[in-house]
């Protein structure tokens, strides 16, 4: 932060006064009172992509275990419940605490930056949203240490999995932590998604119209209307399962009236947006990488915002496909059969408009772009064997193989990580200011690529010869034990390959040897590669006006009248709201509430149920606390006065 | 809107893209989502009615219990407050701080008539001879009416008394002096998540209420 070009002026206005009544960090606040106090996006973003990261070795380690007892038949790596616990959390991890967080974590870093905007519409909304998430890791993860361990329940939860009387343990905690977790997660994707959505809505800058936008501030828009619509699909139905758990209700008991058949309909009616909750993040990241490295604009820009916003709708009416063997009737299979054929054509526009942007292009392969290929390529897979299950004779021949666990691992792995990481080899010059080893990048590729497909093809033959999935061995006999080593093999490879890539990563920002990135190192198009790398706090030292669609491309290559403006100084300067910890306080307060309603049941000696709220009353008391000191707080600020070109 | 308010409005939030302050596409996008919140739980409620609807082989007569005639008063005491909701909205807008104060004032006791009323009709429910529906039972046998029950409206209460917290927020702070008609905006978006929660009950009751009359 070039400090010396700064001054600092208290803002003129009233609030100053209520910004007394809580004393909020300075300007120049620094060590860990900073990251703890922030609302910048930018840290926000650095947290979240950090935070997700950890998570992704974890449910990595998980990965590995399970691989680990399926190496041969009939091993005892894992028991049975074990295993259970394994695949469950497993699961679970990496779908809402790595994937989801990690897009969040660039829609936070860049979403803001490509629109011009100075922060997100809400900041302080926004840190409470990261406390959140991080409340729900530490909420998931707890469960390793109490009561019946880890859930063992599958990251869907289907009931009666989840009924008490049929658990392993006394008083199983496992599903409890699950429940809670998956809820605290829920409210932070609904905090940032409102967040976003009114920021893409409401702060572009000056001639930034919808149409000018770039690819991934679109797709954050389209995933953040699927998140704040199929979210309380199971909101409510994890309440109901709480509600189930712990006062008595019948929703899901079926030895009471209650039908285990809803859950799966509300678990999906989230379940499959959520699919496109993980993909489309990707998608915007490898939209915006292929161009570059292709050295041509995007190849019908139209057609793949459209295509998103298909997607994005059709999303919600093809839940039923994961539910074809449950005997919904013929008229509702064909419907969600049909549907789901349809919903793979917009996919395809997409692919082909990707192609189309390559053709005829003047191709780098540089980390960002093999990894964007690498998306291409095994995300076609994953979808191939997807339309294949839209055929509801074939469904029934796949359900519950490893055929279905190939399949998913080449959407999410193939697709959304390997998108993942190539915004990671893209941006991290951007974030850091620092450029990464090439060759490291590329040596990184090819561990994942071969360990990848070493692990997951092998499962689609594995499938098909009846291998059942969730199950936590297999005799001798069947010919499973070959491909299942190969697999295991690849599992290794895939986990050095991601490891590396993530030392690669944090090695990025401490280093100092590495060689500044400037500006613009890859001659990208989009608006954050005119902003000096590290972007420095303020963003924008003046609100950019924006003339055309690919503007930092634009300004170097296009015609003069394509050249973004600025407007004008005037005396008031950047506002920058003042940080804040009201925001953490209200996380620690939901974190304390949480968990007070987790351990709130005990039973005394005569085995009689005793409930005890204090905890979680204390907990709602200091969230309600924070909740009250932020509104009171107010916006608060201050000005800087950044040079014109210290941006 | 006088100067004062446009001067503030200027100085603490920049004129955006669409023209809609922030806060307003904030709460539309919430309510958006809440939509679905309410969904599910309606939806729930619809699947289980008829395929739970006996109890020990004879069918269940809920309107044996249902008060009706409490529960149209309590309905029509909410569409009351929406009345003032919106005149607390447009007293502000005009400047006039006494008006939204009784305005603001009148919202809140109607709500908390109509939370009190729910009150009444759930202790009723649980305890009164004759009754006895709780979460998990109808007279003793085991039925899924009172889970879907209980979970909706009281789902839909509690949005009811988080709005009147809220809005006793708001009444007290108007005694603080400080509050201008640049607070018009906080007021509107708390009068939409009232009406809201109001339109919201205006489905529950004919879903959850009359029709067990009429089919």
């Amino acid at each position: 932060m070039a400090t010396e070009s700064v001054k600092y002026v208290a803002p003129e206005t009233d609030t100053k006064t209520s910004s007394k009544v809580f004393p909020r960090p300075g300007q120049n606040t620094t060590g860990i009172v900073n990251w703890l106090t922030t609302i910048d996006h930018k840290k926000i973003g650095l947290m979240y992509g950090l935070a997700s990261l950890s998570f992704l070795l974890i449910g990595g380690l998980e990965a590995l275990l399970i691989r680990t007892q399926l190496w041969s038949h009939n091993m005892e790596v894992l028991s049975n419940r074990q295993y259970n616990q394994m695949f469950t959390m497993h699961g679970t991890t990496m779908v809402f605490l790595v994937i989801m967080p990690m897009s969040a974590a660039f829609f936070n870093y860049l979403m803001p930056l490509q629109i011009g905007a100075r922060d997100v519409a809400f900041p302080r909304m926004n840190t409470l949203s990261l406390w959140c998430f991080i409340a729900g890791g530490i909420i998931l993860n707890l469960s390793w240490f109490f009561t019946g361990g880890a859930p063992a329940i599958g990251w869907f939860g289907y009931a009666p999995l989840t009924d008490n009387r049929f658990a392993e343990v006394l008083m199983d905690m496992g599903p409890d932590f699950w429940i809670f977790s998956l809820q605290v997660l829920g409210i932070a994707s609904l905090l940032a998604s409102f967040n976003f959505i009114t920021t893409i809505i409401n702060m572009r800058a000056p001639g930034m119209t919808m149409m000018r936008m770039p690819l991934f501030t679109w797709m954050t828009l389209f995933v953040s209307f699927l998140l704040i619509l199929a979210l309380p699909a199971i909101a409510i139905a994890l309440a109901e399962l709480m509600f189930d758990r712990s006062y008595g209700t019948n929703f899901f008991d079926f030895l009471e009236g209650g039908k285990p058949h809803l859950w799966q309909h509300l678990f999906w009616i989230f379940g499959h947006p959520e699919v496109y909750i993980l993909i489309l993040p990707a998608m915007g990241i490898v939209s915006e990488i292929i161009p570059v490295f292709s050295r041509k604009p995007l190849f019908g820009y139209g057609l793949i915002v459209f295509s998103g916003a298909i997607i994005g709708f059709m999303g919600f009416a093809v839940w039923s496909h994961h539910m074809f063997t449950t005997g919904m009737g013929i008229v509702a299979t064909s419907a969600f059969s049909i549907l789901t054929m349809l919903i793979a054509i917009p996919t395809g526009v997409k692919i082909f408009n990707w192609i189309g942007t390559m053709w005829g292009g003047r191709i780098r392969f540089d980390p960002p772009m093999l990894f964007a290929l690498g998306f291409i390529t095994m995300f076609m897979i994953g979808g191939f064997t997807g339309i294949m299950h839209s055929s509801v004779p074939i469904d029934a021949q796949h359900q519950d193989t490893y055929f279905v666990v190939a399949h998913f691992h080449y959407v999410l792995i193939g697709g959304a990580l390997f998108g993942l990481f190539a915004g990671f080899y893209f941006w991290l010059p951007k974030i850091t200011g620092k450029m990464m080893n090439k060759s490291l990048g590329k040596f990184v590729f090819t561990l994942m690529f071969i360990g990848f497909n070493l692990t997951f093809f092998p499962m689609h033959y594995l499938g098909m010869i009846g291998q059942p999935r969730r199950t936590h061995t297999y005799n001798l006999g069947h010919g499973f034990e070959t491909w299942n080593q190969i697999a295991t093999i690849g599992s290794f490879i895939l986990g050095i390959g991601v490891f590396i890539g993530f030392l690669q990563f944090v090695h990025s920002f401490c280093s100092k040897k590495l060689k500044p990135a400037g500006k613009n190192p890859w001659d990208a198009r989009t608006l954050e590669w005119t902003l000096s790398s590290p972007v420095k706090e303020h963003n924008f030292a003046r609100t950019p006006i924006i003339k055309a669609r690919d503007q930092a491309w634009e300004n170097n290559y296009g015609p003069p009248e394509n050249h973004s403006e600025k407007v004008p100084l005037d005396d008031h300067g950047v506002h920058m709201p003042d940080r804040s910890w009201t925001p953490l306080l209200s996380g620690i307060g939901l974190l304390t509430m949480v968990l007070g309603l987790l351990f709130h049941l005990s039973l005394d000696q005569s085995g009689e149920v005793v409930r005890d709220y204090t905890v979680a009353i204390v907990g709602g008391v200091i969230f309600i606390l924070g909740v009250i000191l932020w509104a009171v707080e107010g916006g608060g600020g201050y000005h800087l006065f950044p040079k014109e070109e210290d941006e | 809107m006088s100067d004062a308010a446009t001067h503030a409005l200027d100085h603490h939030e920049p004129p955006t893209s669409t023209g809609i302050p922030n806060k307003k596409v904030l709460m539309w996008a919430f309510l958006g989502s809440d939509c679905m919140f309410f969904g599910t739980l309606i939806s729930t409620h619809l699947i289980y009615r008829k395929i739970s609807a006996t109890v020990n082989g004879t069918p269940l007569d809920i309107r044996n219990i249902f008060d009706i005639e409490l529960t149209s008063f309590s309905t029509f005491i909410l569409l009351a407050s929406s009345l003032f909701m919106a005149l607390a909205v447009s007293a502000i807008h005009k400047g006039n701080l006494t008006g939204t104060r009784w305005m603001l004032f009148g919202t809140v006791v109607f709500g908390t008539i109509f939370l009190a009323c729910q009150v009444y009709e759930f202790t009723h429910f649980v305890y009164l001879e004759g009754h006895e529906l709780t979460l998990s039972t109808y007279q003793g046998e085991a039925h899924v009416f009172g889970s879907t029950f209980y979970v909706l409206t009281g789902t839909h209460g509690t949005h009811v008394a988080i709005g009147v917290f809220w809005l006793i927020g708001w009444l007290l702070y108007s005694f603080t002096g400080r509050m201008t008609t640049a607070d018009a905006i906080d007021i509107e978006c708390c009068g939409l998540y009232w009406h809201f929660v109001d339109i919201v009950w205006i489905i529950i009751f004919p879903v959850v209420y009359l029709m067990e009359y009429a089919f």
